[in-house]
């Protein structure tokens, strides 16, 4: 096994004279650490020869990217426009009193994080929640409460 | 041959490196190059397992391997399946596969029985066991799990359900019946058969020419002639030119191209070959958005099996023509659908779109002439020099040949993805394949076009649906999402929500897009908490026309759409929010009060019980009440009560 910093080196090294690489390798480190903390964006910058302002920019642009630590479990409440009539705005309601937290929060257990997503295109199953990487469809706010209270 | 895509015996040559040129027929119609009634028959055998034909002595169980199926637990049927298929020593004549969506999610998870056609739908695992037993043992078909209409008429075959019976599925001809991660099951349908044609037989401008005369148009929403673009690439100066997949759908109520991606892949990569080709280029990206894993996943699978035996790569299939794909992942903007935004994303920048001119196709990624074509558009290429322009043009009109693959979605009977020629009217998408208004509502809207579009009510219904006619009514066909509506959806609140959407999506590079959707939804929010005057009506209008006229890109051109065509249409609604602070659909929850009727009400509890936050107080047996300043308006209480003792006002 490698250990987290090793698997960045070997990521680094692979991609470092790769124009246009910025994206991938952000992503797949923080697929390594969970998050880009500034130290992180700091190296690779460095590394891809990067001006660290941009590499913040484009880290603050996309939604993908996470500059804070998250929960062990993500919820993802889809914001398509077919969740939305058939009542995804109830879901979040009731996800956020549950919680105690906000829409891109993390719960102070590091249990759970909060946060929306552009509709994920399962649309005949509205409304939908992504918890972790399962799409759960078809819910009610007491069958998400269900599901996040099996959650460990 | 262990299967379809090997050798069949030891005169076959072919090898990536030094490619047969017949590879790809030799496949389904060989072999070419010498004679033999074994090495014939075992290509049968492999191509009558995958397409089953009626006189097949074997059996084959389709399961939905889709997102919408999995989701409702389809995963364990596939092993189930097996497992009951062994116990009753049918394994030889029953073969099970996993296929991807069939677009019609609700219905999950399904099983399909070839060659008879039987469809189950909602298939749970308890009924694995009737299911092998009655219909593959005994010959009988489980009624229970036939797809019943709200009239309660049961449908046992696939093509005589009203969903599927007014589609024609062109461009989803293999999506749920072929295993999509299997090179070999889309040569078997004939795949790849138009990109041998192209190699063998045609030129780069007579396929150039073929795509214009046949009249295609981008299926992303804009609706630019295909082959326009094609010949003004191929025209452009310059020895590197890219081709493009535009994967990144980002639409909200939009999942034709996941579905495709997902369940056809080889077919979006057959599109850019001949794209390739034609244009000349060498090197081809697919930008894909993160959101859909198994698009990606898929896509990965069927890249690399095309790179196994060479239909990518350097001399494809001896031709002399090199063309090769790269998958690049999004991450997470709406805003990176647009082309040049695309392309700043694909080179590593913050995903922001640019001024035009110049074009890509004469200057786009990496400054290089630039192809960029939809996922639909690029499946629609195989069809069209498969079956040629004549045969093409006959379906759809003449300004909008061929089919449109529609999400139908919202508060239709029958939500999922819809394939049909170009000009049908709405009411036959929405009340004909949809089945219409579910829990026997009245229709009010349907939103076309995402949040570039615009929602259309009852008068609309005989519209042809194809590129011109909608734009006229202030809707667009866009990308194809269909959200339908009924009479309890507030048409103020679907403005607002798409305005929250586009205004969260702005990139923040030009002014009016950036400040003035900032300031659109403001005004929204106010009219949806009833805290607005008719003076921002007013205001409200005249920004839609600032910000639609001087945004840079489409994004912000198209924002106010939602907003125009609901005020356009529903304005007296907006007027109810204003004026009498009253939002009529009782979905605004700043307007809307829940309270319960004491006599009505015979103290069950069952509200109680579900109210998520403890909001309900009262009694066994005695009339609730309602702590207004807990209450989140989720509607619970109301759903629950058998009573009908909750009110909403």
């Amino acid at each position: 096994m490698l250990s987290l910093d090793e698997k960045l080196e070997e990521l680094l090294t692979k991609y470092q004279d790769t124009p246009g690489a910025l994206i991938p390798v952000l992503q797949q480190a923080q697929e390594i650490y969970g998050y880009l903390s500034p130290e992180l964006i700091r190296i690779i910058s460095s590394r891809l020869r990067i001006p660290t302002s941009r590499t913040y920019g484009v880290a603050t642009f996309y939604s993908q990217f996470h500059l804070k630590p998250r929960g062990r479990h993500i919820i993802k409440v889809c914001q398509g426009t077919a969740c939305h009539v058939r009542g995804g705005s109830k879901l979040m309601e009731v996800l956020k009193n549950y919680l105690g937290a906000q829409p891109g929060e993390t719960t102070e257990d590091l249990k759970f994080t909060l946060e929306t997503v552009a509709c994920l295109g399962a649309c005949g199953l509205a409304p939908v929640v992504m918890i972790n990487d399962q799409t759960v469809g078809q819910l009610t706010p007491e069958k998400v409460l269900q599901k996040i209270t099996t959650c460990e | 041959m262990r299967n379809l895509m090997e050798a069949c015996c030891q005169r076959c040559t072919h090898t990536p490196a030094s490619p047969c040129s017949e590879y790809l027929l030799c496949r389904t119609e060989g072999p070419l190059c010498h004679e033999s009634k074994e090495c014939r028959q075992q290509r049968k055998a492999f191509i009558d397992e995958v397409t089953i034909p009626s006189d097949s002595p074997g059996r084959q169980i389709i399961v939905c391997g889709g997102t919408g199926c999995t989701s409702s637990g389809a995963a364990n049927l596939v092993d189930l399946l097996n497992q009951e298929i062994t116990a009753h020593n049918l394994g030889n004549s029953v073969q099970v596969k996993k296929t991807s969506c069939h677009g019609f999610c609700e219905n999950g998870p399904i099983l399909h029985i070839k060659p008879e056609g039987i469809f189950y739908t909602k298939v749970k695992p308890k009924d694995i066991q009737d299911i092998v037993l009655s219909h593959l043992v005994n010959q009988q078909v489980v009624k229970r799990l036939l797809y019943q209409d709200t009239a309660g008429n049961s449908y046992p075959y696939f093509q005589d359900i009203p969903f599927y019976a007014g589609q024609t599925r062109l461009l989803l001809r293999n999506c749920g019946q072929i295993n999509p991660e299997s090179l070999a099951d889309y040569l078997a349908v004939g795949g790849y058969r138009s990109l041998v044609k192209v190699l063998q037989q045609m030129t780069p401008d007579e396929v150039i020419e073929e795509v214009q005369r046949s009249g295609l148009r981008g299926r992303g929403g804009a609706g630019f002639p295909t082959g326009r673009k094609w010949a003004s690439a191929r025209k452009a100066a310059g020895d590197v030119k890219y081709i493009i997949c535009n994967a990144d759908e980002g639409d909200p109520g939009a999942f034709m191209d996941r579905s495709l991606l997902e369940g056809d892949p080889h077919s979006v990569l057959e599109g850019m070959l001949i794209a390739g080709f034609a244009v000349g280029s060498t090197k081809g990206y697919i930008y894909c958005r993160a959101e859909y894993p198994l698009a990606i996943k898929r896509l990965k699978i069927a890249i690399h099996q095309a790179q196994q035996v060479g239909l990518l790569g350097s001399n494809i299939m001896g031709s002399g023509f090199q063309f090769d794909i790269a998958l690049k992942e999004g991450a997470g903007a709406f805003v990176c659908g647009e082309g040049t935004a695309l392309q700043a994303s694909i080179e590593g920048l913050r995903g922001m779109p640019r001024v035009k001119p110049p074009r890509s196709t004469e200057k786009g990624l990496w400054e290089k002439p630039t192809v960029l074509n939809n996922v639909e558009t690029l499946a629609n290429i195989p069809v069209l020099i498969q079956t040629g322009t004549e045969a093409y043009r006959k379906l759809g009109t003449v300004k909008s040949p061929g089919t449109k693959i529609f999400a139908l979605s919202g508060a239709v009977t029958n939500p999922g993805l819809v394939e049909i020629p170009m000009g049908q009217p709405l009411r036959e998408i929405i009340f004909g394949i949809g089945g219409g208004i579910r829990d026997g509502k009245s229709f009010k809207a349907v939103q076309l076009g995402g949040p570039s579009g615009g929602c259309l009510t009852e008068q609309h219904l005989e519209l042809p649906v194809d590129f011109d006619s909608l734009t006229t009514a202030g809707a667009t066909i866009g990308s194809g999402g269909m959200v339908v509506m009924g009479e309890d959806t507030c048409m103020v609140d679907v403005a607002r929500f798409f305005l929250a959407f586009t205004q969260a999506e702005s990139c923040g590079k030009c002014t009016p897009c950036r400040e003035g959707t900032k300031r659109m939804l403001e005004i929204l929010e106010r009219i949806c908490q009833g805290k607005a005057d008719l003076k921002d009506l007013g205001d409200l209008e005249r920004l839609c026309r600032v910000v639609k006229n001087t945004s840079l890109c489409g994004l912000g051109q198209a924002c106010p759409n939602p907003v125009l065509s609901t005020l356009q249409y529903f304005r007296e609604e907006y007027l109810a929010h204003i004026v009498e602070k009253r939002c009529p659909a009782g979905v605004c929850s700043s307007l809307v009060r829940y309270s319960i009727a004491a006599d009505r009400c015979r103290g069950c509890g069952l509200c109680l019980k579900n109210c998520p936050v403890g909001a309900i107080e009262g009694e066994k047996k005695q009339p609730h009440t309602i702590t207004a300043e807990r209450c989140i308006k989720c509607g619970v209480c109301l759903d629950k009560c058998k009573f009908g003792a909750v009110l909403r006002g």
